[in-house]
């Protein structure tokens, strides 16, 4: 197609203010990746800096001598977020299978039942009472998996449709006058046929585990269960504790043992670098995904 | 075969492992969704552990009383749905601008890097969120008021203790963190329409503002009333971490920054007001189930094949 002056010109306004959107989005992680290569005393005095006075490996070897922090936080992440994932997944895919087929008597039964969760819901209270009261999870592992994450409607309901649109029913129904059993087509013929739908809705899970703190938040009280991002949080709160005034006369001499404001940078610039890996994946499912489950719901 | 797996004497046998896949999920969502919506009650009990949930005493509508006559009710009601209105509005016109503009780049690879450039912000936690917030917003090193206001002789602003400024900061925030990634639906959308029409428009003269206006927007309203109105469903809910750990549960910001979802955790943790904050949480599912089913018939009214259910 050969452009016209006028469409030259919005093609290039385009791009700048493309290029401009996306740096405006970069910046801020641009200013806590520099602030945690920033020399401490150079941080204080010039503050947050684009163009720091001093740089500094100081923070991350910092994570590196109390790494046995870090590293078991990363693991309880790394843990809750593979477990929960997997079996997250299996769960999903499993009640959305029968959903899709249309000759299963009770298909249309499990997808209102699904449905329903998303309409209406008991709150949080009586979830939190449930949770702690009658399966009393508190401070376990399970208390960072099983609630609000595992699976929900939007998943399955996602998961049935991709089931419903691309695997006809021809497949299935050949595939057991075969002799497949329905578990055997299941996982035979369903799930290697869905494979983008399951790549998606894992990934979805999986950053949802991995960016989760509001479990722990209400579930967790042990520092040793703490993900990253609950220490991430912890050390927050410590800097809100410094700055209110009251550091000094309540911790005396402690205060300089507490991490500094780079070290707390670092941690969140490792906080992120799992989540940098997703998203090649993310880029190559999103828009076929999200389209499929946002508009078609 | 097909006549003797359809016959009537054996539909157990076909159903039973259906049922049986479907099982733990089932279980799951009868322990996480459907038990708790039988917890509602507590709501109208003056719950009292020593008793136990079911022993409690009955006290009717009182906790909805207490609730509804302290200023913190119309304060979280008013917050919420101002800040779903402005999120939804400034939302919308801002995913479609950054749709309609990475839809003019034709260079493929541009548009993926700006794209996943843009969704970056999308994919990190409140907590790391509310990092980057205050490497920019903290009084005494922070970017604004460090590198900004100050070089500017500006007087320096203690941010998280004005609670004027929050409601103008959270927009901001949640926008930022929003607005790439909701682009994408409208991007496809975009995609998929026929370019012949641009053709057909450009012989006839029409510029490219010209096409925006009376192709592109036209085609994508039946995508933005869709959206806008799955979005108003659940403009009764707040995203907890963007009002909770965004501001720092600062106790000053409250006025601006408190919604349904932070005074059921503040009521619940914080003051261990079980009753009133059930009651609030109440408040809020049956607002917002009525609100779902509200948009469900307008959506079936405007574009059937688009309704949810």
């Amino acid at each position: 197609m050969i452009q016209t002056r006028g469409e030259r010109t919005f093609t290039v306004f385009s791009a700048v203010v493309m290029i401009l959107l996306t740096v405006f989005a970069f910046l801020p992680f641009l200013l806590i990746v520099i602030a945690s290569f920033t020399e401490e005393t150079a941080l204080i005095r010039n503050g947050y800096s684009f163009f720091p006075e001093h740089t500094s490996l100081e923070a991350y070897r910092y994570i590196k001598s109390s790494a046995y922090i870090f590293i078991r936080a990363y693991g309880v992440s790394f843990l809750v977020t593979i477990l929960g994932t997997a079996i997250g997944l299996l769960i999903t895919s499993m009640l959305a299978y029968p959903m899709s087929r249309s000759d299963f008597k009770y298909h249309n039964t499990l997808a209102f039942v699904v449905f329903f969760t998303m309409l209406f819901s008991g709150g949080i209270v009586p979830s939190y009472i449930m949770w702690t009261q009658y399966f009393h999870i508190k401070n376990t592992l399970w208390a960072l998996i099983l609630p609000n994450l595992l699976a929900n409607g939007f998943n399955v309901l996602l998961v049935r449709n991709y089931f419903k649109n691309n695997v006809p029913l021809e497949i299935i129904e050949a595939a057991q006058i075969d002799g497949a059993s329905e578990l055997r087509t299941f996982f035979r013929i369903m799930l290697p046929l869905s494979m983008p739908v399951m790549a998606t809705v894992g990934m979805f899970m999986g950053l949802a585990y991995w960016n989760d703190w509001i479990n722990a938040l209400y579930f967790v009280s042990k520092p040793q269960l703490y993900g990253i991002q609950n220490l991430l949080m912890q050390l927050m709160s410590n800097i809100q504790f410094l700055n209110s005034g009251q550091a000094g006369s309540v911790l005396g001499a402690d205060t300089v043992s507490l991490p500094s404001t780079a070290v707390r940078m670092a941690m969140a610039v490792l906080g992120i670098v799992p989540v940098l890996f997703v998203l090649p994946f993310m880029q190559k499912y999103l828009t076929r995904g999200v389209v499929i489950g946002a508009v078609k719901g | 075969m097909t006549a003797r797996r359809k016959s009537p004497s054996k539909p157990l046998k076909k159903t039973l492992p259906l049922l049986i896949l479907a099982g733990p999920g089932l279980l799951y969502f009868l322990i996480n969704s459907y038990f708790p919506m039988f917890g509602v009650f507590i709501a109208f009990k003056d719950v009292n552990y020593a008793k136990g949930i079911f022993g409690s005493d009955w006290i009717g509508f009182k906790n909805f009383a207490f609730l509804f006559q302290t200023s913190d009710a119309w304060i979280m009601t008013r917050n919420t749905l101002l800040y779903n209105l402005a999120f939804i509005a400034l939302g919308t016109i801002v995913s479609i601008i950054i749709a309609i503009l990475m839809s003019e780049l034709l260079n493929k690879l541009y548009s993926k890097l700006f794209m996943t450039g843009l969704i970056l912000p999308n994919l990190i936690s409140m907590i790391v969120l509310s990092l980057l917030v205050f490497a920019f917003l903290n009084a005494d090193s922070g970017f604004v008021n460090h590198s900004i206001l100050r070089p500017l002789g500006i007087p320096e602003i203690n941010w998280y203790s004005e609670a004027k400024y929050w409601p103008y900061l959270l927009v901001l925030i949640q926008i930022w963190k929003t607005a790439g990634y909701g682009s994408i639906v409208y991007f496809a959308s975009i995609a998929g329409i026929d370019k012949s029409i641009y053709e057909s428009a450009k012989i006839d003269g029409a510029g490219k503002l010209k096409q925006i206006r009376m192709i592109t927007l036209p085609l994508l309203k039946p995508t933005i009333i869709v959206l806008v109105l799955m979005s108003m469903g659940r403009i009764f809910n707040s995203d907890f971490g963007l009002f909770y750990q965004v501001p720092m549960n600062s106790g000053a910001l409250y006025s601006t920054t408190q919604t349904i979802d932070t005074y059921v955790y503040r009521a619940l943790m914080q003051l261990n007001d079980i009753g009133m904050s059930a009651a609030a949480g109440l408040y809020q599912s049956l607002v917002g189930f009525a609100l779902v089913l509200t948009v469900n018939a307008i959506v079936k009214k405007v574009n059937p094949e688009n309704a949810l259910f």
